[in-house]
């Protein structure tokens, strides 16, 4: 099993040596380790797994955002890295205190980090720096706020697709009511 | 030639011109266009060969696809968001759902990953059905894949072929879940129910029959010349850059990287199986082709072992707190009845804490992040779908190529858009 301890202390003690201050905290939970880092450290720690000759961190996997309301900081964006030639597995979870100020993008690092990284502004609306791509991916370009916040209902209020309103109005004065 | 003319009123010869702003502004920002020369062509939502409502804004020179963005969420249901408001067993539903075509991989999924959170084990008995229903899963998403790529080459009678045997598979679901797609046939803790007496049975036809089905779909175009044409040194992608833009499953293997999650970080004991990871050269399309054909058999090995070491007991493990006590017991057990209210209103509780559980499904990599907060439902739902994730490599694989041969890129790294939009 890859989840063994041995790996994940590696990978632990390299990223410790290399970046003294960066992880905040290790999370050991179901066999799988979790690297609390500072944001500003994720782009050299990210470059740092990926060329590392022990490491090789060449496949990421996934990059998803949690919202933690009412929590502070509120969000937390986790990257899932793997090492195909080493069978190793890193989770980095990086505190993002303002959304709009994130974590810088990891695009350059892995191709594929743009892609994710839209999805994630899309729909949790927490930003990347250098990522110029962000844009709706899945809701309509004109859609206000991120659905997989805490604080976004779910249901109940007023659909948004109202632009046509009038051409409604015309067709079914009944609509309204 | 400007960017884009709109033919004005019906035998009208006045053409409305817009610039690149303006199509910009009405296309979306995705696309980077490259020369006004160029033609802007918008494929789908309502296009047979993108296999469901997948919109592509195509910069075409010619016939030549200069650049490409793909348009999605047209079929986004906020199944993340949905599955925050339920209990994680009420939860399961959505997932059938994501990938309608390969529903047992993805309760998989995410029942592994409620099951992780927990804490639990489930029973060999539990854990061998789930592995036969997860393969044959795999055989019946690559029929949809293989009638419908083929049908994208205009070779029409594989499909008919493949939607046969599919049926069969279709049928054993419901003969164990009731349901013919939408499942919900493995639950935390174990299965709904046992499978029925003549489910081992149907199985074994199953295996008897299919090694000679899969030599006539191979009849039909493993020697094809138009198919070979179409095919071979298309939508060719080097190992490295597979790995770097995150393709799965067929999609990686086909480029020669070895990396089938069953047997890299294995789950309900795979481990203990054996088979070959079918692996391609080139990274073409051929090659995406004939992996997934050798994988089809592969899987037939596999259901062969569990079968025959299938054990009798249980599929439940033994924690009402977890998994409702059986109907019969309702009646006479003050204790059952209480368990069985509590769980159908409330459910059951998982720690705070998160995890990441990856299942290899027909068409990649399938993950579930989980995040529980101590509450009966979870606090968050991530699903790393892999048709999304090999969506995103579309355009490098089809840059420079004809529009007929980007068809056949689509249909070869086998998506499914319920997946990409979730």
């Amino acid at each position: 099993m890859s989840s063994g301890n041995s790996s994940a202390e590696l990978l632990y003690e390299k990223v410790n040596n290399a970046f003294p201050e960066a992880v905040l905290e290790v999370v050991d939970f179901r066999d799988e380790r979790t690297l609390v880092i500072k944001q500003e450290f994720l782009k050299e720690i990210c470059l740092f797994l990926r060329d590392d000759e022990e490491l090789k961190c060449d496949f990421l996997e996934d990059i998803v955002a949690d919202d933690l309301l009412p929590n502070f900081p509120r969000f937390a964006v986790n990257y899932h890295i793997y090492s195909i030639p080493h069978n190793h597995q890193i989770r980095l979870r990086v505190p993002v205190e303002d959304p709009d100020d994130g974590p810088e993008t990891v695009g350059s690092i892995w191709q594929i980090g743009t892609w994710l990284e839209m999805e994630v502004w899309d729909l949790m609306g927490v930003t990347f720096k250098g990522n110029d791509k962000l844009r709706r991916l899945f809701l309509p370009e004109d859609w206000q706020g991120h659905p997989l916040r805490k604080d976004y209902p779910l249901g109940y209020e007023e659909v948004q697709f109202s632009f046509n309103w009038e051409a409604i109005g015309a067709k079914k004065p009944f609509a309204k009511d | 030639m400007s960017v884009g003319k709109k033919p004005g009123p019906a035998g009208g010869d006045k053409v409305q011109e817009f610039s690149i702003e303006e199509l910009r502004a009405k296309f979306g920002s995705g696309l980077e266009i490259q020369s006004d020369e160029n033609m802007l062509l918008s494929m789908g939502p309502q296009h047979p060969s993108t296999h469901g409502v997948l919109r592509l804004l195509l910069e075409l020179d010619g016939e030549t696809v200069v650049n490409l963005v793909p348009d999605i969420g047209f079929l986004h249901t906020g199944i993340e968001k949905n599955m925050e408001a339920k209990t994680y067993t009420k939860a399961l539903v959505m997932t059938d759902r994501i990938d309608y075509l390969a529903p047992m991989s993805n309760n998989l999924g995410y029942i592994l990953a409620v099951e992780k959170l927990l804490g639990v084990k489930i029973t060999p008995r539990a854990e061998a059905i789930r592995l036969i229903l997860a393969e044959l899963t795999r055989i019946g998403s690559h029929l949809v894949w293989l009638g419908t790529s083929a049908l994208d080459v205009a070779a029409q009678s594989v499909f008919l072929y493949c939607f046969r045997e599919r049926e069969y598979i279709l049928d054993l679901y419901e003969m164990c879940s009731g349901q013919r797609m939408m499942s919900s046939y493995f639950r935390p803790g174990g299965l709904w129910r046992d499978v029925p007496e003549e489910f081992v049975p149907a199985v074994r036809n199953f295996l008897d029959f299919f090694p000679s089905r899969i030599e006539e779909y191979e009849a039909l175009l493993k020697e094809n010349p138009i198919f070979h044409g179409r095919t071979k040194g298309v939508g060719v992608i080097s190992a490295e850059n597979a790995v770097s833009w995150g393709l799965t499953g067929p999609s990686l293997r086909g480029s020669g990287v070895n990396w089938d999650i069953r047997k890299s970080i294995p789950y309900l004991g795979y481990e203990n199986y054996e088979f070959d990871v079918p692996l391609g050269t080139n990274g073409d399309i051929y090659d995406r082709y004939s992996c997934r054909m050798r994988e089809m058999r592969e899987s037939l090995g596999i259901i062969e072992q569990a079968l025959d070491r299938l054990p009798e007991g249980p599929v439940n493990i033994d924690d009402r707190k977890i998994v409702p006590p059986p109907r019969a017991e309702l009646g006479r057990s003050m204790e059952a009845v209480i368990h069985h209210f509590k769980l159908w209103t409330e459910g059951f509780s998982a720690p705070e804490g998160y995890v990441f559980q990856r299942v290899e499904s027909p068409k990649g990599e399938f993950a579930c992040y989980l995040r529980g907060d101590g509450s009966p439902k979870p606090a968050r739902v991530h699903f790393r779908t892999p048709s999304y994730v090999n969506l995103a490599s579309l355009p490098v694989l089809a840059r420079g190529l004809f529009v007929a041969d980007l068809v056949a890129i689509i249909g070869s790294i086998d998506i499914v858009l319920g997946e990409i939009d979730r």
